[in-house]
């Protein structure tokens, strides 16, 4: 069964992948993109890393594809948006659905593998518990070094993104 | 009973792709969507392997590619701003300011 799962999903990530690199619109990329790190945290789950399999949907396709989104909309980057004025036509719309119908099915065949009978749990297991004492232990240095470059990542982009609403200002009366 | 080697494989075919979403693709936003797939990819490998020796060090590594990753969004997408600013285009054709 798990075999099944894997195959599938591992079809549902390449074909999201194939379509989001190749899409002209950019929407449509995170689209797709989004199908593909849901396929690929449900292979994460598969190998016994549920925790990294949350992060990939938390972060990956929560936080940063969101931010593209945003990002893209904020620029106004879609092309021909005068075009498709009357919507989608179904050829747009009918591989997302396909591949987010296969995603669902994925999830509850994943649900329906009894626990119990130890068919969910892969041998190996990276239980949240044991992943943090890993990383709180072996790797704390590590983690203080990552928190550091997040904020300098968070200065930086600050600094960016100020600097030349800034340089408008003065930049008249040069 | 898939082996690991299945894993590899599919992680080496979207690496692939995102390499060539990046070689390929003109828009800036794009090309940078396609370098967070390659890293994806990593991270799939990664755990693949860890499951494979059995061993969590693969798990704290995707840990710190996911926080990397999101530190180069935000770096990444403020850098498009501020060129959209200047150029009011994110089209890598644009960016030849440092071309001779």
């Amino acid at each position: 069964m798990a075999t099944w799962i894997f195959y599938i999903l591992g079809a549902v990530a390449v074909v999201a992948t194939a379509m989001a690199v190749t899409r002209r619109n950019p929407v449509h990329s995170v689209i797709y993109l989004v199908n593909s790190f849901f396929a690929l945290a449900m292979i994460f789950y598969l190998l016994g890393a549920p925790l990294v399999a949350a992060w990939e949907v938390i972060i990956y396709a929560g936080a940063i594809m969101v931010l593209f989104l945003f990002i893209i909309m904020m620029l106004e980057l879609s092309p021909g948006e005068e075009a498709d004025r009357q919507g989608p036509g179904a050829l747009q719309w009918l591989p997302v659905l396909l591949l987010g119908a296969a995603l669902l099915t994925c999830t509850l065949l994943l649900l329906q593998l009894d626990p119990a009978a130890g068919q969910a749990v892969p041998n190996w297991y990276a239980s949240p518990r044991d992943f943090g004492y890993v990383l709180f232990h072996e790797y704390a240095l590590a983690v203080e070094i990552v928190s550091f470059q997040l904020l300098f990542a968070a200065v930086g982009a600050f600094y960016v993104g100020r600097a030349a609403s800034r340089e408008k200002q003065p930049g008249g009366q040069q | 009973m898939i082996s690991v080697y299945h894993y590899l494989i599919l992680s080496a075919i979207i690496f692939s792709i995102g390499t060539f979403g990046v070689l390929t693709r003109k828009n800036a936003i794009v090309i940078f969507m396609c370098i967070e797939l390659m890293l994806n990819s990593v991270n799939l490998t990664f755990i693949a392997l860890s499951r494979h020796l059995q061993n969590m060090d693969g798990q704290i590594f995707v840990f710190f590619v996911m926080a990397v990753a999101a530190a180069e969004a935000a770096v990444g997408l403020a850098l498009m701003i501020a060129f959209y600013r200047n150029r009011e285009s994110i089209d890598t054709d644009d960016f030849n300011m440092l071309k001779w």
